[in-house]
């Protein structure tokens, strides 16, 4: 075989392995990609740290909040309200309750979305029950909250946006990367909080 | 000229295929592993094509007729999985084997020992794909697109050995694509620059360029989805941080490359056997290959255009409208120069044309129909009815699969160095034409009333269509038994074929013997 030829299977073989971990890399760019466009509804699930989002002469907005259960997750969950009106540039608490109906300890993590999607690069929160997982005994009950606060750049044809959290069942899901991954600047948090 | 290089030849070679079994096994030669990979692909074709037959029979009347839902759920992705990587791609690389090294002057491919290993493997990736229909819980039911996490969370235990399958099927693949690749690059005769190779040489560079470029992203998507399966990863699980939407993401910029892999050979062979029966020059030779070469680059910006409902944002919508209504552009430079090939030309319709014909009308109306479907805001309303499955069943059945059938009735008299009967052929031509547009014609119109794909049942409104579509679907597939009668009379005996077998036909393969000689261009030719 000629060098030619031993040259091209080279690069060739090169370029089967690029692509291979391109695929991979794709994985992380998708994730910078949305979030950085707040594309696909990507909530940063992580507290903001910027100090100037609070101002006094924000506009009127209204957000619907939704609550999911995936798949055949069995706990009672939805938000204490399902309408509010807000000020952009105001921080405001919402909570959701949450019961687990069931005779056993139960992990559930919430994942948010929010429609329209362009919104929700926006969207900061101080604190949010999505930050980390929620562990419930049997039988008991807690209300979630969230802080959640909406840049005053919120383009001006948003007026109403519906914050939609759906809760896994992560119980047998080992998981704890996850958390940690998102939560650099968080306490420890696998208990509950505020609980009634 | 090549007869003089044979004889001389003789004496210091060891000449001919050895005997028995292992010469298939053992065989490093370019055109022993092409017949393989082609009647490989043949029986892929009617056992996918029996899968087919399963669907269309449950479908002929509305209610559940014949086979349980799990079961054509089963039915409809191994059809898919079957036909897209066991018959059409296989086929492809078969006719490279056996063309590409005639057709620019070499010896063999350049990798002899890879190129058996390369077809080797596939028989058994299909076996293991195959035999998940016997396994617990069934054979992978999620579609041929194997959405997560439809093939993660909610998919049969066999999910495993599909995922084997398709990382076996990608490997041989790759190989066969470098193979090409490097055949192509290194071992042309002198004389021959690249712009002056056939175009089905051209096809397949580009094809093996994509080929390249995807198949390891496929390799790379299913080996996520074996980490989510096993190794409690997240790629595609929401509740650990993934996106199944990123999942269609991965699939589809394997995805859409992966139609175009299955088409570009099939414009090379389209554009060699109109030159030949209009006995005249190729119109616009340059811009086929820049055409070619533009489809290939654009296929990789177009992906989104198949989740056009997943909730991209605007930008995104317009963006992969547009760039996908652009590929309409060189597409039509390459229709537009086959009918000025035909325009005024010696037109014979023997079977090879007929099919070659048909191929340029009907992948037209395929190309119409993907236009519409482009049309973002018409897809919200196509996207997963019947209106997408005739289209792609219109590019890949009278496109790809055509094509591969016209290829096949032209070069099987310099394989067999027989004719095949003309009469037959024509009778099959005409059989698969009316069959192909019965069967899928009449899905637009019940896909626009709004009948979902993938489904066992439908409602009563669609009966009298599907009925008909399912007689065309019987008569499609009973014609392709004839072919199988044609090719095997053909290699079994007929007229001899000449060297140059058609009249004005072009190009390094015809000046070889009819059949070709085990072994071709030890010295290489020369080409002005």
């Amino acid at each position: 075989m000629n060098e030619g030829s031993k040259k091209t299977i080279k690069t060739l073989c090169f370029a089967v392995l690029g692509m291979f971990t391109f695929s991979f890399a794709l994985v992380p760019l998708y994730n910078v990609f949305c979030e950085v466009t707040g594309l696909n509804g990507k909530i940063e699930l992580r507290a903001t740290n910027d100090k100037n989002l609070e101002i006094d002469n924000g506009r009127d907005i209204s957000i619907q909040f939704v609550s999911h259960n995936n798949e055949e997750m069995p706990w009672a969950f939805k938000p204490s309200e399902d309408n509010i009106q807000i000020k952009t540039g105001k921080y405001h608490t919402a909570t959701f309750y949450v019961k687990n109906t069931t005779n056993k300890i139960m992990v559930a993590q919430a994942i948010p979305s929010v429609a329209p999607s362009n919104a929700a690069a926006y969207l900061k929160k101080l604190e949010c029950f999505c930050f980390e997982q929620q562990e419930l005994a049997p039988g008991e009950e807690a209300l979630l909250p969230v802080r959640l606060i909406f840049d005053n750049k919120l383009p001006s044809s948003i007026n109403n946006i519906v914050l939609s959290y759906t809760i896994f069942d992560v119980t047998d899901y080992n998981d704890v990367e996850f958390t940690q991954h998102h939560n650099d600047d968080h306490h420890d948090g696998h208990e509950m909080e505020p609980s009634i | 000229m090549s007869a003089v290089i044979e004889s001389h030849n003789h004496d210091d070679h060891h000449h001919g295929p050895a005997k028995g079994l292992t010469r298939w096994l053992y065989t490093t030669n370019h055109k022993d592993i092409g017949t393989l990979y082609l009647w490989f692909s043949f029986a892929m074709f009617l056992i996918g094509g029996a899968m087919a037959m399963v669907i269309r029979a449950e479908l002929f009347q509305p209610g559940m007729q014949i086979v349980e839902p799990e079961f054509y759920n089963q039915m409809l992705t191994l059809h898919g999985l079957i036909m897209v990587f066991g018959a059409v791609m296989p086929a492809f690389v078969g006719l490279a084997n056996w063309l590409v090294p005639m057709m620019v002057g070499a010896p063999d491919m350049a990798l002899p020992r890879m190129n058996n290993l390369s077809f080797w493997i596939l028989p058994f990736a299909f076996f293991v794909l195959l035999s998940s229909l016997f396994m617990e819980g069934g054979a992978p039911n999620f579609g041929w697109t194997f959405y997560a996490p439809l093939s993660t969370t909610y998919a049969p235990p066999s999910v495993t050995f599909f995922i084997f399958s398709v990382h076996i099927m990608g490997a041989s693949s790759i190989m066969g694509s470098i193979n090409v690749i490097v055949t192509i690059m290194n071992m042309r005769a002198p004389g021959m620059t690249l712009m002056k190779m056939p175009l089905f040489v051209w096809s397949w560079l580009i094809t093996a360029y994509l080929l390249i470029a995807v198949m390891p992203v496929l390799a790379g998507a299913v080996t996520m989805m074996l980490m989510d399966i096993h190794f409690g990863t997240s790629f595609f699980n929401a509740a650990g941080g993934g996106d199944p939407v990123l999942f269609q993401h991965i699939f589809w910029f394997f995805g859409h490359p992966e139609v175009y892999i299955m088409i570009l050979p099939a414009f090379g062979i389209a554009s060699h056997i109109i030159e030949t029966f209009s006995r005249k020059q190729l119109f616009g030779y340059a811009s086929m290959v820049w055409a070619m070469a533009s489809i290939a680059i654009l296929s990789f910006v177009v992906w989104a255009h198949h989740m056009f409902t997943v909730g991209l944002p605007l930008a995104a919508e317009l963006f992969f409208m547009w760039a996908t209504m652009l590929i309409a552009v060189p597409t039509g430079v390459k229709v537009f120069n086959w009918v000025t090939t035909m325009f005024k030309g010696s037109i014979t319709y023997e079977t090879p044309m007929l099919f070659a014909i048909a191929f340029v009308v009907l992948f037209t109306i395929g190309g119409f129909s993907g236009l519409m479907l482009a049309i973002t805001p018409a897809d919200f309303q196509y996207h997963d009815t019947y209106f997408v499955v005739a289209h792609f069943h219109y590019v890949l059945v009278p496109g790809s699969i055509f094509s591969i059938m016209a290829a096949v009735y032209y070069w099987i008299p310099k394989w067999t160095g027989n004719m095949y009967d003309e009469r037959l052929g024509k009778l099959h031509f005409w059989l698969s034409f009316i069959g192909v547009n019965v069967t899928f014609f009449p899905q637009h119109w019940i896909g626009l009333a709004g009948m979902p794909r993938r489904i066992p049942d439908y409602a009563l409104q669609f009966a009298d269509w599907n009925m008909i579509s399912s007689v065309g679907a019987f008569l499609f597939g009973a014609s392709q038994i004839l072919f199988l009668f044609i090719v095997l009379k053909t290699v079994m005996g007929g007229k001899k074929a000449t060297p140059e077998v058609w009249e004005g036909s072009r190009g390094l393969e015809w000046t070889v013997e009819s059949p070709a000689p085990y072994h071709t261009f030890t010295t290489p030719p020369k080409v002005n």
